[in-house]
């Protein structure tokens, strides 16, 4: 069937003529249509644009065009602007916001032939990690239920592991790729800072945001990139640099690779995940690989760091929304300050009113330097300490998360238990580097994700490493129950 | 894990909560967000939870440590001509607004 084909797969036979975008697009979309309604990934669905775009991408193709994402379909997150469609960021904020442009992330794809099929569900504004903060309710995980499928992009994993479609868009601020992407069983990238462009990606943390890829494959995962990625004049942090042909290099051997295991990642890391670990370690040793241990000792400070330094951005990019030149307004407002308080008390939820209430009070007068210049100043020896572990190892490794994933409700109501879910996620954004995230095992029943950082734009070396790690192990190709 | 660390040794002793009700509203207010009697008993305990968590930051030694802001070094804003490059589309803008006027955001009146 269809969806349990690869990106390269499906081009293949896009291109010997053996099926067509059309028939392909119908092919998820009557998926999406089965599929989604109890797991509540997909919040818009795009049929007659779908269409329309795969109808455009057969008639390139006709027309003698090819290229790996022509006629392909895929899913975009809810944070990035869709000219003409709702982009909702998972917001009450936003519910009626129909985006007049699209985001240079779906403009690349859109001209590279990707073809739309909706829209994911996410953490309200991406704040989140478990796609429970959603004004349109949670998304549940493929492999179970009633678990979460992790944030913020939980859509977008859940969606790529329930085979709805071949590739799905993410960002990842604090880990909201690589989290949902461990607690789904997929690969989920999320590549160095200013790397990818955040233009018209709804702004979280503008330090930190990134947008990245979710497949099924590290092999798929470095088609899609080498399509979003690159510089553009749109986004000031973007990287001018050229980007490398990631395709080509996934076959590089391992030999010699020299891969630090992470010590703070396995400190009170549970017995059976940890083995997990140490099993995929033994396979990239297997592979040539060289391995030693190291110590990042500043890491420990990464969460604190992060619930600093992301509230206090997250509070000023959110000061836009004030109910006066788009999203929600409140009925009947008796003053202008009445309007404020109430379209925003109204329009954000709870975690967000939360996440804008603690960066305001990190920002104010008298606690700006013992919060927030600390916290940048703690940001730098943390960065520091990554450096300085890479001046010794190619690659960082250990697990994604702490557990795999847990039950929906089991965390909402205590946000610093929730928090640590992304412990082993926030350092790599904190420092601006890439990383990845692809199954290694099972826990419960429930997939593991183990995680790979690497140096600044040494996204080649990370999506070659996990392929390699993909040609000796079949993880990846295992699909939760009622979806294959 | 990083184990939930003790609370700050600055907290008043036999206080339970780092920040009070007086101190919610306040940043509320700040914040221009409204901010209902039944959810203020959950933001008090649940801020004050993250600022005592986030303290655990004060233990770091970091006197000679210069603040990061942005985590690649040697990267400046970019410069591009002051050349008309938008056309106007406000009409396609205000689309979303809630109230416009003649081209014109509407709000409450503002001067009596």
């Amino acid at each position: 069937m269809p969806h349990n084909l690869s990106i390269g797969e499906l081009a293949e036979r896009l291109a010997r003529k053996e099926t067509s975008s059309t028939e392909l697009t119908r092919h998820f979309l009557a998926r999406i249509e089965r599929l989604n309604p109890p797991l509540n990934a997909i919040i818009t669905l795009t049929a007659e644009q779908a269409l329309a775009a795969a109808g455009a991408a057969d008639r390139r193709r006709a027309a003698g065009e090819s290229g790996p994402l022509l006629g392909i379909p895929l899913i975009h997150k809810d944070i990035f602007c869709t000219d003409g469609v709702r982009t909702s960021c998972g917001s009450r904020m936003l519910d009626n916001f129909i985006s007049p442009y699209d985001a240079t992330v779906v403009a690349r794809l859109k001209s590279a032939g990707a073809v739309m099929l909706g829209k994911a569900n996410m953490d309200e504004f991406a704040m989140g990690s478990s796609n429970e903060t959603s004004w349109y309710g949670p998304v549940r995980n493929p492999w179970n239920t009633a678990k979460v499928p992790g944030g913020s992009s939980g859509g977008s994993a859940a969606a790529t592991a329930a085979r709805l479609a071949p590739f799905a868009t993410g960002t990842d601020t604090g880990g909201s790729i690589r989290q949902p992407a461990a607690l789904t069983g997929v690969t989920g990238v999320k590549p160095t800072y200013g790397r990818v462009s955040r233009f018209g990606i709804v702004a979280f943390a503008s330090s930190l945001d990134q947008a990245g890829v979710f497949a099924r494959s590290a092999a798929d995962a470095a088609v899609v990139l080498a399509a979003m990625a690159g510089f553009d004049p749109l986004d000031s942090t973007s990287v001018d640099a050229p980007v490398p042909d990631y395709a080509a290099a996934l076959d590089t051997p391992l030999k010699g690779l020299k891969i630090g295991l992470l010590r703070e990642f396995f400190d009170g890391l549970e017995a059976r995940n940890a083995a997990l670990i140490h099993d995929a370690i033994a396979v990239y040793r297997s592979l040539g690989a060289e391995t030693r241990e190291v110590s990042l000792p500043n890491l420990p400070l990464s969460v604190p760091t992060y619930y600093v330094v992301a509230p206090a951005e997250c509070s000023s990019n959110l000061s836009r929304f004030d109910g006066v030149r788009f999203g929600h307004r409140c009925a009947a407002p008796k003053d202008l300050m009445d309007l404020y308080e109430r379209s925003r008390g109204e329009g954000f939820g709870a975690e967000v009113k939360r996440r804008i209430m603690t960066g305001t009070y990190v920002l104010s007068a008298g606690y700006f330097d013992a919060y927030y210049l600390k916290a940048q100043k703690v940001r730098r020896l943390i960065t520091d300490d990554f450096r300085a572990a890479f001046e010794q190892v190619d690659l960082l490794i250990g697990p994604t998360t702490p557990t795999p994933a847990f039950d929906i409700g089991a965390k909402i109501d205590d946000p610093i238990t929730m928090y640590l879910n992304d412990i082993y996620t926030i350092g790599a954004n904190l420092a601006g580097l890439p990383g990845l995230s692809m199954p290694c095992g099972f826990v419960d029943d429930l997939p593991m994700g183990l995680q790979l950082i690497g140096p600044h734009f040494a996204e080649s070396r990370l999506l070659n490493a996990a392929h390699r790690f993909q040609l000796a192990t079949d993880w990846h190709r295992r699909a939760p129950r009622g979806y294959q | 894990m990083i184990p939930r660390p003790a609370a700050p040794s600055w907290r008043a002793s036999g206080s339970p909560m780092s920040l009070t009700r007086q101190d919610v509203e306040k940043i509320a207010h700040l914040a221009r967000l409204s901010i209902t009697d039944v959810e203020m008993p959950v933001y008090v305990k649940s801020l004050s939870s993250i600022v005592d968590f986030v303290a655990e930051l004060s233990k770091a030694a970091t006197d000679s440590v210069e603040p990061m802001a942005h985590p690649l070094a040697g990267q400046s804003q970019r410069l591009r001509a002051d050349t008309v490059t938008e056309t106007d589309l406000h009409e396609k803008y205000q689309a979303n607004a809630p109230s416009v006027q003649a081209g014109l955001y509407v709000v409450p009146r503002v001067i009596e």
